[in-house]
């Protein structure tokens, strides 16, 4: 499956601060990075799907953020949001290989206004 | 020399460059499988016998001598017929010709090679690393150099604060050091601990006097002939009388490299633990296999095993990689980690926190199988979650109980209700006041109290830190059986704890807690770190309990306080200078519109509260915007805070015919008093120069009108959905006591009102009366309020946009990280 994706190096981990986000601007729009206090790295289309709102700028707890406008919960590793609020960020393949953040952006689908899993 | 030499039989002969833990035990593998197969010589730099490295810790602390830790004396060599070169480095392999050659011009044939050479402490590059008093933590040299040091006293500065750097600093500490350690992430050891454990174990190094800094960038080691201090990036300098180098190792792969071995960070191997050449084997920290290095002695034992299967001819053993556990070796604290513990996607986090006994237990589960576990505090149950880890056991069956350990499971422990029944009457329940369960008991059926709050009241039981709560109920329950009706339940903070916001400051306060990990380890958090409401809540708890000591986290505040901004619907932010009372100049509006050009702000508009906000600003722009304010004396607004907003003022007894004080030098010393404070909510001040009111007084927060004979204070109003007129406080004669009844409120409010409660619905709660019995009628504690308001203002005044203009905080919430595609 890793052979059918590029990985196009944006980073390293530690560029990102712990429990927050950084933005990677793609063609297709924005990427949020997000860090958590466990140190996993997440990468999420940066649009709540709510209305919008800028996902990067929320606040990141355990492996969740709560969207900066009307305080959403969005799952970092899903992009879905945790019930009873119904709508999917697309989510962007992401790893990290020896401190390099990755992104699978070949894989990465978004504006399908739908989840970029399963 | 030797016994076993057996000419007639001429043997393999076999090299192991190493004599250190991997080689060794290579060997002794070796020799039970196929003990007369191999003529063996042994290289070691080091001038001694192969010995425990693992235990040069408690060398150093004194708790052991070095001959205890010997592994193989002397005598097992010889005994093995194994020609021992200590001393003596290899310094060539010469593969053509199958011979190596070492430092001393010895020269030896082999047939087979092992190469053991284990690693080096990286020394980072920084001027000054090697100066003499800089030592790495790696073999017995070493130790005895700090043991020499430490024999002076004087000042270690430990640098890396994982495992290695942690025991360095501790046996040092032991022998009568001061030490610092530096470590460059925030959390100690955090490759093996989360945020939690690591708060816990550096609480307990500070308890035990160790130091700990943490964030710490080295720049230099100082010093002319020998080390004198260690100066870090941001200029701090700490004196220093020896330097300890343990920020990580480096496989040597030197001679393999040389010899034209394939190499990448180790020696690379494949699962036989064979090199690129087929007559030379590698093990320990100088081996990659399958792209992984090792750094502790479980998974070199594994290689060995392997290795000697192949030396001795078999073909079956593999080698397919380990995963490991940590344990830190420092007396008396009990730290354990193992496998993947960072959670994630589908992975379940069950967390257990016993703060009385200072434990700290979180379990990763995935799949119902364990991934990962941290434990501190109590480390027993470590090896049963690590054999169900290596194991890949199905946890479900007893999934519910699993954080409780192996030994969980007798009904006593499973029932709460039991297991308090079964405790004996002088079992102390509360820890903070000292209460036994005699005492509670007694005091139910003496004063026939019905619930938690009599019982608080008339024994102190679960009156502070509220951990022994469930206790509480548990006797009332056992007490009055079905007379007891349990508790009507305040609404708890979050999802994240049983807790109300007011047990929590409680708590903050008797327990002396001082960071957000610190409050959900003692008060039992569920979560690993909270939640977007129980963050910002406790951040502004702290901050306003420890003003000056506790550091504002930038991460538990929501985007506006974060970047000094309002976030607007569409992502961009407006930006709101401050106009003190509500008064401009020239030169102000000037700067503004060469800002609203320069940058193409959209919309510039007047506010309710007597200023202009510039509306659509991209977030990248806001440091230089600040920046270009700031420089024509312009500070942030702050119309983005839980804190002081505005003080809107009208023109007063200055121009107005009908004014009779001056109502807006009124409002700019209120301005300047107040701003930059923190507040549970937002906080709006007004000014009005008569009773006519133009600055709508008596909808704010705190209101004055200003009449002939002084000036009126109005409290706990707003506007919003439901508008709340104020009510009047007090009249006083002078300016003077304006301010300080305007400190004292707003300190009483921040300490008194839950996070995100408005001064209107904090005062219809706690009654206008008791605001009054505080302000007014106590004039020593108005001045006390007062007193600690300034106080906490001393730290809090800084202008947030010059500090991010001028880059030095959060730099990063700016720019973006990358742009591709
Ligand atoms: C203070 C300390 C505490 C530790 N605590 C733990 C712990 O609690 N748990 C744990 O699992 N691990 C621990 N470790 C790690 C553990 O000690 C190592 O993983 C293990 O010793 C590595 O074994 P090795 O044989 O690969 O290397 P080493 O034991 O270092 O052996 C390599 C030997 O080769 C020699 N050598 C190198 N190059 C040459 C050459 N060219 N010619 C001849 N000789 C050469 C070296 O001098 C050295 O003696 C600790 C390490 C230290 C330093
Ligand atoms: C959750 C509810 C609220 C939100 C989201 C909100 C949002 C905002 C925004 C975006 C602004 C800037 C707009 C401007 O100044 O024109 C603003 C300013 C202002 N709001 Fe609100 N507001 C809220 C509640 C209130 C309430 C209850 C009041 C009245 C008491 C109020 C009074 C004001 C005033 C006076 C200003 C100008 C402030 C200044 O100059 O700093 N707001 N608010
Ligand atoms: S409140 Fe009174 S003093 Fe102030 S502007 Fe209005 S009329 Fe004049
Ligand atoms: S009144 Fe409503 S629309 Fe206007 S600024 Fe306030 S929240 Fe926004
Ligand atoms: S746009 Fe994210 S919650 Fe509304």
């Amino acid at each position: 499956m890793d052979q059918s994706i590029s990985w196009i190096t944006v980073g390293s981990v530690e560029d990102i601060p712990r429990q927050g986000s950084r933005v990677v601007r793609t063609d297709f729009g924005d990427i949020a990075l997000f860090r958590t206090v466990a140190d996993e790295v997440y990468a999420l289309e940066d649009r709540c799907p709510h209305a919008g709102g800028p996902l990067s700028q929320g606040i990141v707890h355990g492996a969740r953020v709560t969207c900066p406008l009307h305080s959403w919960v969005i799952d970092l590793a899903s992009g879905e949001a945790v019930g009873p609020d119904e709508g999917c960020a697309g989510h962007c393949p992401v790893r990290v290989v020896d401190g390099a953040v990755q992104l699978g952006l070949a894989a990465f689908r978004p504006g399908r206004g739908g989840c970029g899993h399963g | 020399m030797s016994t076993h030499t057996n000419p007639s039989t001429p043997r393999e002969r076999l090299v192991v460059v190493g004599n250190g833990m991997a080689g060794i035990r290579t060997l002794e593998e070796l020799l039970a499988k196929a003990p007369d197969r191999y003529d063996i010589t042994v290289f070691g730099v080091e001038p001694h016998p192969n010995y425990n490295r693992i235990m040069l810790s408690p060398v150093l602390a004194g708790e052991k001598t070095f001959e205890q830790i010997v592994l193989n004396g002397r005598d097992w060599y010889e005994t093995n017929g194994i020609n021992l070169l200590t001393g003596d480095r290899v310094e060539v392999i010469d593969r053509a010709n199958r011979t190596v050659t070492a430092m001393s011009g010895l020269t030896v044939p082999y047939d087979k090679l092992l190469i053991a050479t284990g690693s080096t402490p990286f020394i980072i590059p920084v001027p000054g690393s090697t100066l003499p008093g800089v030592v790495g933590f790696r073999d017995l040299a070493d130790v005895d150099t700090m043991l020499e040091a430490a024999a002076r006293g004087g000042r270690a500065v430990v640098i890396g604060g994982g495992l290695l750097g942690l025991e360095a600093a501790n046996g040092l500490k032991v022998k009568g050091m001061d030490v610092t350690v530096l470590h460059l992430m925030d959390t100690l050891m955090e490759r093996q601990l989360d945020r939690s454990a690591g708060a816990l174990l550096r609480h307990e190094l500070e308890r035990r006097g160790i130091a700990v800094l943490t964030g710490a960038d080295t720049a230099e080691i100082v010093g002319n002939e020998k080390v004198s201090a260690v100066r870090l990036k941001n200029g701090q300098e700490l004196p220093a009388d020896l330097v300890v180098m343990a920020v990580g190792i480096r496989p040597n792969t030197a001679l393999g490299k040389a010899a034209g071995l394939a190499c990448g960070r180790g020696i690379q191997v494949d699962d036989t633990m064979t090199t690129s050449d087929p007559a030379i084997l590698s093990v320990g920290e100088c081996v990659e296999h399958r792209g992984q290095t090792y750094g502790l002695v479980a998974p070199l034992f594994e290689m060995a095993k392997v290795a000697a299967a192949q030396l001795a001819g078999g073909t079956e053993a593999a080698y397919t990689g380990s995963v490991t556990s940590t344990k830190l070796k420092v007396t008396g604290v009990d730290v354990f980690s193992a496998g993947d513990f960072t959670g994630g996607k589908d992975c379940e986090d069950i967390v257990f926190r016993d703060a009385a006994r200072g434990v700290y237990k979180r379990v990763v589960v995935k799949e119902n199988r364990i991934l990962g576990a941290v434990l501190y505090g109590d480390t027993k149950d470590g090896g049963w979650y690590f054999q169900m880890l290596k194991d890949g056991t199905e946890v479900a069956p007893v999934r519910d109980t699993l954080i409780f350990g192996q030994s969980f499971g007798g009904e006593g422990a499973a029932n709460p209700k039991a297991a308090v029944a079964a405790l004996p009457d002088s079992a102390e329940i509360c820890g903070c006041n000292g209460v036994c369960k005699g005492t509670i008991v007694t005091a139910i059926t003496e004063k026939g109290l019905s619930n938690l709050d009599e019982v608080r009241a008339h024994t102190k039981a679960s009156a502070s830190c509220g951990s022994c709560t469930g206790q509480v109920e548990q006797l009332l329950a056992l007490t009055l059986g079905d007379g007891y009706a349990g508790e009507a339940k305040a609404k708890p903070m979050c999802k994240c704890t049983d807790r109300t916001h007011d047990e929590v400051r409680r708590a903050i306060t008797a327990l002396d807690l001082k960071s957000i990990p610190d409050v959900m380890q003692r008060l039992e958090w569920r979560t690993p770190d909270g939640c977007h409401h129980c963050r910002p809540a406790l951040n502004y708890y702290l901050l306003c309990e420890w003003p000056g000591e506790y550091k504002d986290d930038s991460r538990s505040r929501y985007i506006n306080e974060r970047v000094h901004a309002n976030i607007q619907k569409d992502g961009t932010y407006s930006v709101v200078p401050r106009m003190w009372g509500g008064l401009t100049s020239a030169k102000e509006l000037r700067a503004i519109a060469d800002v609203v050009d320069k940058f193409a702000i959209p919309t510039v508009k007047v506010t309710g509260g007597q200023r202009i906000d510039l509306f659509g600003v991209k977030k990248e722009d806001l440091p230089a915007v600040w920046a270009d304010l700031n420089a024509a004396g312009m500070v942030s607004g702050h119309a983005y805070a839980k804190g002081l907003r505005t003080v809107k003022t009208c023109v007063g007894s200055e121009w107005c015919r009908f004014g009779t004080q001056d109502s807006t030098g009124l409002g700019v010393k209120l301005e300047r008093m107040t701003w930059g404070t923190w507040t549970p909510h937002k906080v709006k001040l007004a000014v009005s120069g008569c009773p006519r009111n133009c600055a709508e007084a008596t909808i704010k927060d705190l209101g004055v009108v200003c009449v002939d004979s002084g000036y009126e204070l109005h409290v706990g109003g707003n506007g919003g959905m439901h508008v709340r007129a104020c009510d009047l406080l007090v009249k006083v004669e002078t300016e003077a006591e304006v301010l300080e009844y305007t400190g004292a409120y707003m300190q009483l409010y921040r300490e008194e009102a839950r996070y995100l409660e408005r001064t209107a619905p904090w005062l219809e709660r706690v009654g206008l009366d008791h605001i009054k019995r505080r302000l007014v009628d106590d004039a020593e504690g108005r001045a006390a309020l007062n007193a600690r308001f300034l106080f906490s203002q001393s730290f809090s005044q800084d202008d947030p946009w010059a500090e991010r203009a001028s880059g030095s905080v959060d730099r990063h919430e700016f720019a973006p990280l990358a742009q591709v595609g």
